[in-house]
């Protein structure tokens, strides 16, 4: 007799979000709400501030989630967050895993203040950033978040954005926090083992979720995947995660690390880039893998 | 019970009593000892509430919405620069429908820094949304910060409970503390019957097209709209059990008054002072100080001042380019009778400037003095 065959999926089957949300085609900030949930499960709240998400969930009467939204001010995500698990536990209900949930402008500019006077009270929730590298819902706009070299509507290619992007993992952990983590939608497994993690450990977790946008990148909607691994191939956006504030550890170590030339290629906010500017770009890049890869050695002494 | 305490622990006593379930607060001068005394309650379990110590004012109220909305009952309080920096949030707050109260410790706006009194930081709120009450003593502090979380809660609008700086909020009097009995006899727990929560889930706030947005905001009028009855009904339920009325208006001698003082705040006393110095001298004046300034008393103001030949409306505020803030207000409610009284404006006490009973004098002797108003602000005690 044939045996039956099964096929074993490495991430939950369940699903907390449901079709009919408004994400532009080949939008990373969707899989990584869809990814979290999964590794979070249903007793969930979030936090939704101003971002492709506040639009992305639907209009009112409707929600594409299976989990309740508070949409909340901007700059609130983690102080609302704070409040909503406070409120929540003094009806009763400890269970509820609460979630700020924000983009990178609501996270690195605006928000920081109160993610920042969250994390250093130590506040019982998981902020996850989405990072789509600038003010995507307004239009494409720089944020701090936004890496060397590129373009945006506020840095036009002759003034492209010649600052670095913040460090906010960085900042995180200086905070001592139980849980700073990075992920990548183009790792599913370790982004659902990542926030299944977070769940269950007590105090502030901070998610930072690479989440490309074509319409932003002007990257094609099919390329959102290859760009969300070779950017961590390339160790652009590595994938580590550091517990209390010193332990350090990489998650998914490329065997060869790849050059960037490829990734900047594949998106016209690079386009006006010269030979040099990426060889420059390179250089910071190396130089900042090494510095990750001597903090993680360090860890394992 | 009876206790000397100041303004500010009046306002922490009505937090306790009232069985706040959430506390979100920044300290700021001169509301910080509301603050530390909440912190006590909770430190010492007198008060079964999580204690959340924000970076921001803006925090602090993000914090409070979020607890409300999860359902429990929550409470803050600030000042004036505190206060405007909530500002994008109080709409937040009473367009989300979420009840919350707090206390706003009234201080002028800087620059220069002042922390002295006056009315423009909680009247700048005028539109956001939230009920104002601006009370006159210690008593009335408490007494009307359980009787906001009353109808806050019945009405799912939140509230402010205001008072001076300094002239109230350090000031100590004699305050009667209501049996916790008797407030939870009044003032039963919040359970809203929507609220965040995991059972249920639901999106609050989310994107909302002009198909549903103007209801929503025509829902939040009308229950506002439902305020002034109801805070006499609160008001009267409150008396049967604690022995005080809580009204959105208190008059003084206005029964028989040729003029009336329209005052709000510590200076609706100062002003029953004067009240009662003019009488003795002939002079027919009484005094209607307005505790409730949203929702606006309409009814009451007209009714009391519809009677009395002139009104002298004291404003310890300014609109820039308009006038005094209540002088507005009164003169709107009076608006479009010919034969009603003549309405004159008064603005004093900026930044903490005295008012004082010969303050009152100057303006009734001013009032009393001219057929019918010549300008529409008069400035009493501003150096020239």
């Amino acid at each position: 007799m044939k045996k039956k065959k099964t096929m074993k999926f490495s991430i939950p089957e369940e699903e907390f979000m449901n079709p009919g949300h408004l994400a532009c085609q080949g939008c990373g900030a969707t899989l990584a709400m869809r990814y979290v949930l999964k590794g979070v499960g249903g007793r969930t709240a979030l936090s939704i501030p101003a971002c492709c998400w506040s639009v992305i969930d639907g209009p009112f009467p409707y929600s594409s989630l299976d989990v309740s939204i508070f949409h909340c001010a901007f700059e609130t995500a983690a102080a609302s967050a704070s409040g909503l698990k406070a409120g929540l536990e003094m009806r009763g209900d400890t269970e509820t895993t609460v979630i700020a949930w924000a983009g990178d402008g609501g996270t690195v500019d605006i928000g920081i203040q109160a993610l920042s006077g969250a994390a250093e009270r130590n506040e019982d929730i998981l902020y996850v950033c989405y990072d789509n590298e600038a003010y995507m819902n307004t239009g494409i706009q720089r944020s701090s978040s936004t890496p060397y070299g590129a373009w945006t509507t506020t840095t036009p290619v002759k003034h492209f954005k010649n600052r670095p992007k913040k460090d906010i993992g960085a900042i995180m952990v200086a905070h001592e926090i139980p849980y700073v983590a990075t992920a990548s939608i183009g790792y599913p497994e370790d982004l659902v083992k990542k926030a299944k993690k977070a769940k269950d450990i007590q105090g502030t977790r901070f998610l930072h979720i690479y989440a490309p946008c074509p319409s932003g990148w002007k990257s094609r909607p099919e390329d959102t995947i290859r760009l969300s691994r070779m950017v961590v191939q390339n160790g652009i956006f590595p994938l580590y995660e550091v517990e209390n504030g010193d332990k350090y550890k990489m998650n998914i170590k490329p065997r060869e690390k790849k050059p960037i030339d490829e990734y900047i290629r594949l998106q016209g906010r690079f386009r006006h880039l010269t030979e040099k500017d990426i060889e420059q770009m390179q250089k910071e890049v190396d130089k900042k893998w090494e510095r990750l890869l001597k903090k993680c050695e360090a860890s394992n002494k | 019970m009876r206790k000397v305490i100041m303004g500010n622990h009046s306002l922490s006593y009505g937090a306790m009593l009232s069985r706040a379930q959430v506390i979100a607060a920044y300290p700021i001068t001169p509301q910080t000892q509301v603050v530390e005394l909440l912190s006590e309650m909770c430190a010492d379990k007198k008060l079964d509430a999580k204690f959340i110590k924000v970076e921001s004012e803006h925090s602090a109220m993000a914090a409070c919405l979020g607890a409300s909305l999860a359902g429990s009952r929550t409470f803050t309080a600030t000042s004036a620069q505190g206060l405007t920096l909530m500002h994008e949030l109080l709409h937040w707050g009473s367009g989300g429908r979420m009840p919350v109260v707090m206390g706003n410790i009234n201080r002028a706006m800087a620059p220069g820094w002042s922390i002295w009194s006056d009315q423009n930081d909680s009247l700048s709120q005028r539109d956001t949304g939230w009920m104002q009450f601006y009370c006159a003593s210690n008593q009335e502090v408490l007494d009307t910060v359980i009787q906001a979380f009353k109808v806050s809660e019945k009405l799912m609008i939140p509230s402010m409970v205001i008072l001076d700086a300094f002239t109230l909020s350090h000031t100590y009097e004699v305050v009667d503390i209501p049996d916790q009995e008797k407030v939870d006899e009044f003032l039963p727990s919040f359970d809203p019957p929507i609220k965040l929560t995991s059972d249920d889930p639901r999106a609050f706030g989310g994107l909302t097209s002009s198909e549903h947005y103007f209801e929503l905001r025509y829902k939040l009028q009308k229950d506002m709209e439902k305020a002034p009855a109801l805070i006499e009904k609160t008001g009267k339920e409150y008396q049967d059990l604690v022995g005080r009325y809580l009204g959105a208006v208190e008059k003084y001698r206005c029964d028989d008054a040729e003029l009336i003082l329209v005052t709000s705040g510590t200076m609706g006393y100062t002003a029953k002072v004067a009240v009662d110095e003019l009488r003795k001298e002939g002079i027919k004046l009484g005094n209607l100080r307005i505790k409730a300034f949203r929702p606006f008393p309409f009814e009451i103001v007209q009714n009391t001042l519809k009677k009395a030949a002139k009104v002298a409306v004291v404003d310890r505020n300014i609109s820039y380019g308009y006038h005094g803030i209540f002088y507005q207000e009164v003169k709107s409610a009076l608006g479009g009778s010919d034969s009603g009284p003549g309405v004159f404006g008064f603005i004093t006490g900026l930044g903490g400037r005295d008012i004082t009973p010969s303050s009152f004098k100057e303006i009734a002797q001013y009032a009393l003095k001219k057929d019918k108003p010549e300008e529409n602000i008069v400035w009493i005690g501003v150096k020239r």
